[in-house]
Order: structure tokens, then sequence, then C-alpha cells
């Protein structure tokens, strides 16, 4: 069985896979990281959303060797429980979770697009978050946190 | 899924790991639509062949007027390249199309033409713009045009357990060309189209000397609408001339009634549509485009 070694949220990690395995199913079924959703499982949805050198992909189509070296960000990584990160707590301030399953994954690409992106407009937030799908469509309150995250990173000095 | 997931150092590695493995293994770029195709049981491959990490495969660049994109590039990375926005603005269009930002982060265009699917966002443009494909065997290398590939809805000729695309290149538009890319969906982002159509014009003065028109799924594989763009070509480029190569190319394509896509009638109507805004738009920036080179 080949190991896997990647950057996992800042940590090395080691994790035995088979060579069909999937990051998403590596990370919560192997190491735990229930934060990272699988919902339509094709790529169709993007709860599944993670950061493989800063760039957002797809976690459920992405073979999980492909991540062989590389820095992966889940969920888990952007904030602790009394440390969030700017991007979630403007998400928590701006009611912008309902059922909260796509949460993750919006969260992941609203990163994704800050760090390269970080005075988005809205035209540019609703394409960084075209991959990503709400069922209880609760769109507007995602946008609005995208751009507050933006406002109050940008007030200091940018997001890292 | 899969028994092996191998990373070749060359592409001469590659091509060894696919003979020595005897038509069980097969190339993986991305894998956005491998890995469902192998889940689905279309892929009957037990070894995987990643080529995203042999060397000088990633470029996207220009020699002597051609543009030449190598078999790792993603669809982001050719929709966000300057080179491609400035001069093949419609394949920066057709790949910026594609999925959404994630599979465009890993998903690569020459797979898109790979999976020879007649619907591909990024193909239709490379149709649009007479591209050509770069195939490495065993036995060598050698180019041979885009639409030498398609064998059917899903059939490239390429056999991926043997062979690999390892670049395409086409001309880069120049002086007074230009090209435009449109897509009718259900939604803007990561859903299928229910049409794409592709255009290039190339204009001389207030006439077109050059035009192409790709269309697509109207047919087994990706349409060019020969006859259409040919109807163009020597005339002025103005509103009836459009609709009426417009009308040209609907005639000549062949939608079939698609549960997914709506009815042939449907599509067949709006297939002229399309090309008649990618005539438009490509006319417009055609146009644009050769009076700044006149006035600098």
């Amino acid at each position: 069985m080949p190991t896997l070694k990647m950057i996992l949220n800042g940590q090395e990690v080691f994790v035995d896979v088979e060579a069909g395995d999937l990051l998403a199913d590596v990370l919560r079924d192997k190491l735990g990281l229930i934060g990272t959703k699988i919902s339509c499982g094709e790529g169709e949805c993007g709860a599944c959303a993670v950061l493989v050198d800063g760039r957002a992909v797809d976690s459920c189509l992405y073979p999980a060797l492909k991540a062989q070296g590389r820095e992966v960000t889940t969920i888990e990584g952007l904030g602790q429980d009394n440390r969030l990160d700017p991007i979630q707590q403007a998400f928590i301030d701006k009611t912008a979770p309902q059922c909260g399953y796509c949460i993750p994954g919006m969260v992941i690409s609203a990163k994704a697009l800050l760090d390269e992106n970080p005075h988005p407009t809205r035209q540019e937030i609703e394409e960084g978050i075209s991959g990503n799908l709400c069922r209880c469509t609760g769109y507007y309150q995602i946008i609005e946190a995208i751009e507050l995250a933006a406002e109050r990173l940008a007030e200091k000095g940018g997001p890292k | 899924m899969w028994d092996e997931y191998l990373f070749p150092a060359s592409l001469d590695e590659a091509l060894e790991m696919l003979e020595a493995h005897g038509g069980e293994a097969r190339i993986i770029a991305g894998g956005t639509d491998l890995v469902l195709q192998s889940q689905r049981g279309q892929c009957s491959a037990k070894v995987m062949v990643d080529i995203t990490r042999i060397p000088g495969l990633d470029y996207i660049e220009e020699r002597d007027g051609l543009i030449y994109i190598g078999a790792q590039v993603t669809h982001g990375q050719v929709a966000a390249s300057p080179l491609i926005r400035s001069r093949a603005g419609v394949l920066a269009q057709g790949c910026g199309s594609v999925g959404g930002p994630q599979i465009r982060n890993v998903g690569t265009l020459v797979g898109n033409v790979v999976n020879a699917l007649p619907a591909a966002d990024g193909a239709i443009a490379l149709f649009a713009l007479d591209a050509e494909v770069e195939v490495a065997e065993r036995a060598g290398r050698h180019w041979t045009p885009i639409a030498t590939l398609y064998a059917g809805v899903g059939l490239c000729t390429v056999d991926p357990c043997a062979a690999m695309i390892t670049q395409l290149r086409f001309r880069a538009l120049g002086k007074g060309e230009a090209g435009a890319f449109e897509r009718l969906a259900k939604r803007r982002a990561l859903v299928l189209p229910i049409l794409n159509a592709a255009a290039i014009v190339g204009l001389k003065g207030n006439k077109v000397e050059r035009a192409r028109i790709a269309i697509g799924p109207v047919a087994q594989t990706p349409f060019v609408a020969a006859e259409a763009a040919e109807a163009l070509v020597g005339r002025t480029p103005d509103e009836d001339r459009i609709s009426r190569v417009a009308q040209l190319a609907a005639q000549a394509a062949q939608p079939r009634d698609s549960l997914l896509r709506g009815s042939a009638e449907y599509r067949k109507v709006m297939a002229g549509v399309l090309v008649r805004r990618a005539l438009w738009r490509a006319v417009e920036a055609a146009s644009l485009q050769e009076g700044e080179d006149a006035n600098s």
C-alpha cells in the first residue's frame, strides 16, 4: 500500500492509501477530518473543496496520491474553535450558513479567492464561488460575508 | 478502483510504463473526467500513469506566430493566460466556461480533447482555431489536425493506453482577427452546455478575409460549419449577412433530441442564435482591433 505524505493543515502527515483512493475519502475516513463534505461526488457541488498548494480543488474527484508532497488545507486548517479565520467569522456575522452543509466548501473557495484577489468585486466573488452550490439558496448572505471578510482583512493588512 | 498510481519523471518513462502494462495502464492528467469514468466502470485500466509531474509540459508560449500549449496546462491557466486572452481570446472564453473554478484548477485542455466529447467547451474553441495536436507514441511524435482525433462521441483515435497528446498548437490571432465564444446552459456554471459555438473572423478593410465557425454538440464530433463560414468570406459583415450565415450554420447543424439538452428543433434554432452572436462579437472585436493597429 503506497504511503501518502503531505503537509496537511501545516503538519507533515503520513497515511497509507490505496492507489484508487480519493482525497476526500482519505481526509474523512482515514484522518477523521469530516469538515470536508461529500455531497454530489462528481465535482458539481463543491462541498468537498480543499486547497492544494493554495488552489481550490474538488477532493471527491482528486486522486489522493496527487497530493503526494503537496500542501493541503482543509476547513479544519483555517481556524480553531476559539480563533476563527476572519472568513469564518464573517460567515457567522452575516448569518451565511443555513443548513451549513455547503459552508466548508464555500469558505475554502472564499479563502482561495481572497488570497489571490484581496479586493474582489461582487462579480468576482460570484465567480469565485461559482463552483459551489448552496441548496438553501443563501447566496446573498454568503456573498456579503465574503465582502465583509475582504474588508476586515484589508484593515488588518491582507489575508494570511 | 485502481491497482497502481505511477508518476513518471519523463515522457519516455510514461510511454514505457504504458507499454510495460500492455493496455492495462493509461495516462491520467487532471482526472476530473477519468475518476468518474473509472467509478462508473467506463475505464478498465488498472494502472494510472500520472503525467502532471513530468518537467516541461506546463507551458503556454508563442513561437513564430504559433501558440503552443503543453499537456499539463489546466483550463484555469488557459483562461487566465495574458497571451491566450490577447491572441486567442475565444479559447480563454471556452476554457473559462468549463465546470467551476475547482474543476478548471485541475482539468486540462488536452484532457478535454482526449475525452472527445462534441460539447467540450475548450475543444470547440480549438476547432474554431483550427488547432493541431502532437501525439507521442513509442515510435515517435507527430502533429495531426485536431479533427483527425475524433472518431465519435467520446472516441479519441489516440489510445491513452499506448500513447499521449503532448501539446497543442494553433496560429495566434493577428491584426484584424478576433474570435468569440457563446454558450447556452441552464446555469452559468457547473452545467454542461445545451449548445456552444465559437467563431473566428479576420477582417481586411470592411471585408471578411477569413472565418471559421465551430458548434457543439450538434453532431457526433465538434462540428465545423465550413460552408456557412465560406459564405462570409469576401463579404461585408453587416447584420443581414451575419444573420444569413448563422442560418446556414444552423441548417447544417444536426442536433439530436436530448432529455438533458432539449429538443432537436429548439436546439437547431438556438444554434443559429449562438452563431449569430458569436460572429457579431468576433466582427466587432476584429474591427476594433484593426482600428487600434491602424492608429498605433
